[in-house]
């Protein structure tokens, strides 16, 4: 795999959007011509290469391209959005919508990512090591398909909203979720390995959630039914199992009620 | 004004039978005049080029409350789809339902130089004029609903056709109206009590009529005002299987009327988006539905006072919006997807539903293939006109790819070779039998010389004949050497050239100019009756949560360009 690295050689003054940053963007081109791929502040198109130093060569396909990112990139938003293939590393903290629509491929973040990360995402691995903000791996605004396939990772907490309209793959959060999580999911799984506030589940056709730790305020219309074992992303333990949200409409399956599964640590 | 000669293009229109022949078409002082009497024109290089007059559409929704919904609770809708600011082209925005500016501009790719707004809630004219004058180029009016209306509803069931004439009359003055739009005829209100008018013979709940009462009611009427256009009709059950008996009944409502304006129309009865009513078996199952296009098809070919528009669904993510209230319930809970509801008071309602017709399935396709067939077995093609009911079947950008399938075998069985269930559309649906495909001739017929004869506007639009309107379209398209069904689409949707009302729009493909659009409203020579008169005035005073003064569209602010259709009463 080739390597490109880029460092951030001049902040914005407002927020700077590069939804360029990607593999796919990347791949087979010079250095000239990455520097002068678009990037946008507010309403002014300016160069790649006005923001960033660029050193190293990419690979001739995404899937051959790994993009390291320097700097302080608190104030940029959109990396790895769109990718398919490939890999990108980010050497800070970042602003919202990093990994956006990703489809495949590599994402790390190194320190904490803004809101609406992995935004209606349909494959990949998005990591991040720090805390995630709010509508992590959510749909965009109005959408009905929020995140559909692949993984994303949290070490940290996230904020509210977690995996709202999520249709498939697996959301992991190491530590704490703020309200409203997996609201009108419709598949998929989301575990928290630390505790959850509330609104858990609201308006949940199917799918999972796993709290291992406490939720402050269930919803109601969330049924205890049985106790199982179950093995979560390595760890054995015993559970609660809940069904919901009853007062949503349900599919059914070979003649069965499909629910949304709430799974609780006893 | 500047002088135009649009030069040695291949002209194609059947007001003057010139089918692909070489002429050049002078312009000057807005209107089409004979060449010789340009003094210094400009001239555009049409060689190798289809010219044709500017099309004009007969149904879409591109302006008022229910388009607006739409953008308001779709922003995903603006996610992909936009383009930045260029010249004097301002930022257009949306796929399904673009911006009010997106929209002229769309039109003017198209070649359009008159749109019909095709539902204006009365009580909600003022937004749907503020946002017509906010279109640019295309010249637009707007037809008020009138189907569900409870003055309308007292009346016939009265049988007072004079009372309902005199309504109608006022409410397009005060409205800026264009003509008499009837939407699922007493289905909408019977929605207001959680019920539907499933077919044309049943009661309105209170008011006691029938639908098949209300459509024939409003022919009368319509007729007894001498209006340019006809009553304009969306039947009952829109969409349901096995609704193809209900809409030849709901047509055979025009039997014994005649056409009496001076207009120059023969029809009294518009029936619009008709794949949606032309459909049999149960269910939407690919073993149960089934095309009824040919039955419905050859009722309408026998007749000489109806024409219709096609609907064509488009096989794309659209969003759906209609005042038939029940029906978007019906969609709502078929796709779980989001739903807005809204009554207006005395007069009508609505409901908004995104919608995804997708090309691999089955029910798409088979829809797709009823809205081609309807086209593709009409004999006399100035009766049946390309819509997409955009964006209820399609967006309305898509009007060219419509045309590439009407034109072209190849691209129809690609959609359904690329469908796991063509075999299925097929066996189902007509589609598998109809090797016709349309000329530039039909088309123009379609687009512009029957939708302007339609509307009762063929002394200005659709033709090129010398004291016409300025519009003319230019297309990249060459009859004698191109042969790709692409490239029908792409000509189509980008006109190389367009002049509206004589002033250059589009230059080499780039808009260059924002036009002078105008609204038209019709008003009728009729006066209020007494019983109007006192009727409107005591509903205003109990029922509306308007006042009278606060209804009216005021003309200098919300219709700051107007043309006025003065028509004499009988
Ligand atoms: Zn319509």
């Amino acid at each position: 795999m080739k390597k490109v690295e880029l460092t951030i050689k001049q902040q914005p003054e407002l927020y700077l959007e590069t939804e360029n940053i990607t593999p796919d963007a990347f791949a087979g081109k010079s250095a000239d011509e990455i520097a002068a791929l678009n990037v946008y502040e507010g309403n002014v198109t300016h160069k790649l290469g006005d923001f960033f130093s660029i050193a190293g060569t990419p690979g001739a396909t995404a899937a051959d391209t790994q993009i390291v990112v320097n700097g302080n990139l608190e104030r940029v938003k959109w990396i790895g959005s769109r990718m398919t293939a490939g890999e990108v590393v980010v050497e800070s903290s970042m602003d919202m919508y990093a990994g956006a629509f990703m489809a495949g491929g590599k994402l790390l973040i190194k320190g904490n990512a803004g809101h609406f990360t992995g935004l209606g995402m349909t494959g990949g691995e998005l990591r991040i090591t720090g805390n995630a903000g709010n509508y992590l791996g959510a749909a965009y605004r109005g959408d009905w398909r929020g995140m559909q396939g692949g993984v994303l990772r949290v070490n940290g907490n996230a904020g509210s909203d977690v995996g709202s309209f999520m249709r498939g793959g697996e959301i992991i959060i190491g530590g704490d979720a703020d309200v409203h999580v997996g609201t009108h999911q419709e598949g998929g799984k989301i575990v928290v390995k630390g505790n959850a506030k509330s609104k858990v589940g609201g308006q949940m056709v199917k799918g999972e959630i796993i709290v291992f730790g406490t939720i402050d305020v269930m919803m109601p219309g969330f049924a205890h039914r049985d106790n199982v074992d179950l093995e979560v992303d390595g760890t054995k333990a015993t559970f609660k199992r809940y069904e919901g949200d009853l007062g949503e409409r349900h599919p059914k399956s070979k003649g069965a009620v499909v629910y949304g599964q709430l799974y609780i640590k006893q | 004004m500047a002088e135009y000669i649009v030069k040695n293009g291949f002209v194609v229109d059947p007001t003057l039978g010139v089918n692909c022949e070489k002429m050049d078409i002078a312009i000057k002082d807005g209107k089409i005049v004979e060449t010789t009497e340009l003094k210094s024109p400009k001239t555009i290089d049409a060689s190798g080029m289809i010219v044709m007059a500017g099309a004009v559409d007969v149904h879409s929704h591109s302006a008022g409350p229910k388009v607006n919904v739409g953008r308001n609770f779709r922003p995903e809708d603006k996610l992909n789809y936009y383009k930045a600011k260029s010249g004097v082209k301002r930022m257009e925005a949306g796929f399904s339902v673009p911006t009010a500016l997106s929209s002229g501009y769309i039109f003017a790719r198209m070649g359009y130089g008159f749109v019909m707004e095709a539902a204006m809630p009365p009580l909600y004219a003022r937004h749907t004029h503020e946002e017509m004058r906010d279109t640019p180029i295309v010249d637009e009016a707007a037809l008020p609903v009138f189907g569900n209306n409870w003055f309308v509803m007292e009346y016939l069931k009265n049988h007072e056709i004079e009372n309902v004439a005199s309504y109608i009359a006022w409410l397009l003055r005060v409205t800026k109206g264009y003509g008499v739009k009837c939407v699922n005829p007493g289905g909408t209100e019977a929605w207001g009590w959680g019920m539907n008018c499933v077919t044309p013979d049943d009661p309105v709940p209170y008011f006691d009529v029938t639908p098949k009462e209300i459509i024939k009611g409003l022919i009368e009427a319509n007729e007894y005002l001498r209006l340019p256009h006809s009553m304009h009709l969306h039947s009952n059950s829109l969409g349901e299987p096995g609704n193809y008996q209900i809409t030849i009944d709901s047509l055979k409502c025009a039997e014994g009327f005649k056409a009496n304006s001076d207009f120059g129309r023969d029809q009294v009865l518009h029936h619009t988006h008709l794949q949606f009513h032309s459909y049999g078996g149960e269910s939407y199952g690919s073993k149960e539905f089934e095309s009824k296009s040919k039955e419905v098809m050859d009722y309408v070919n026998g007749t000489d006072n109806i024409t219709f528009d096609i609907g064509q669904v488009t096989l794309d993510e659209t969003t759906t919006m209609t005042a038939d209230g029940p029906f978007e319930y019906h969609l709502s809970h078929m796709n779980n997807l989001k739903w807005v509801n809204k009554d207006v008071e005395l007069e009508t309602a609505a409901g908004v539903v995104p919608f995804i017709y997708n090309p691999n399935s089955f029910i798409g396709v088979a829809q797709w293939a009823i809205g081609q067939e309807l086209a593709l077995l009409t004999k006399d093609m100035t009766k049946c006109h390309i819509t997409t009911d955009a964006p209820n079947a399609g967006p309305v950008h898509r009007y060219p790819r419509v045309i590439k399938w009407l034109m072209s075998l190849k691209a129809r069985n690609q959609i359904l070779d690329d469908c796991k269930y063509g075999d299925s559309v097929r066996s189902q649906c007509y589609i598998g039998e109809i090797d016709r495909e349309l000329s530039f001739y039909e088309i123009a017929q379609m687009t512009r010389v029957g939708t302007s004869k339609c509307l009762g506007l063929s002394h200005m639009f659709g033709s090129l004949k010398p004291g016409m309107e300025g519009d003319v379209s230019v297309y990249a398209y060459n009859p004698e050497t191109d042969d790709d069904p692409e490239k029908i689409e792409h000509a189509f949707g980008n006109a190389k050239y367009f002049i509206k009302s004589g002033e250059l729009i589009i230059n080499d493909g780039e808009i260059i100019s924002n036009g002078h659009k105008r609204t038209f409203w019709v008003k009728p020579g009729m006066e209020l009756t007494a019983q109007v008169n006192r009727d409107v005035t005591e509903r205003f005073k109990k029922y509306y949560t308007v006042t009278q003064n606060n209804y009216e569209v005021k003309e200098h602010h919300y219709v700051p360009n107007p043309y006025v259709i003065e028509v004499n009463a009988a």
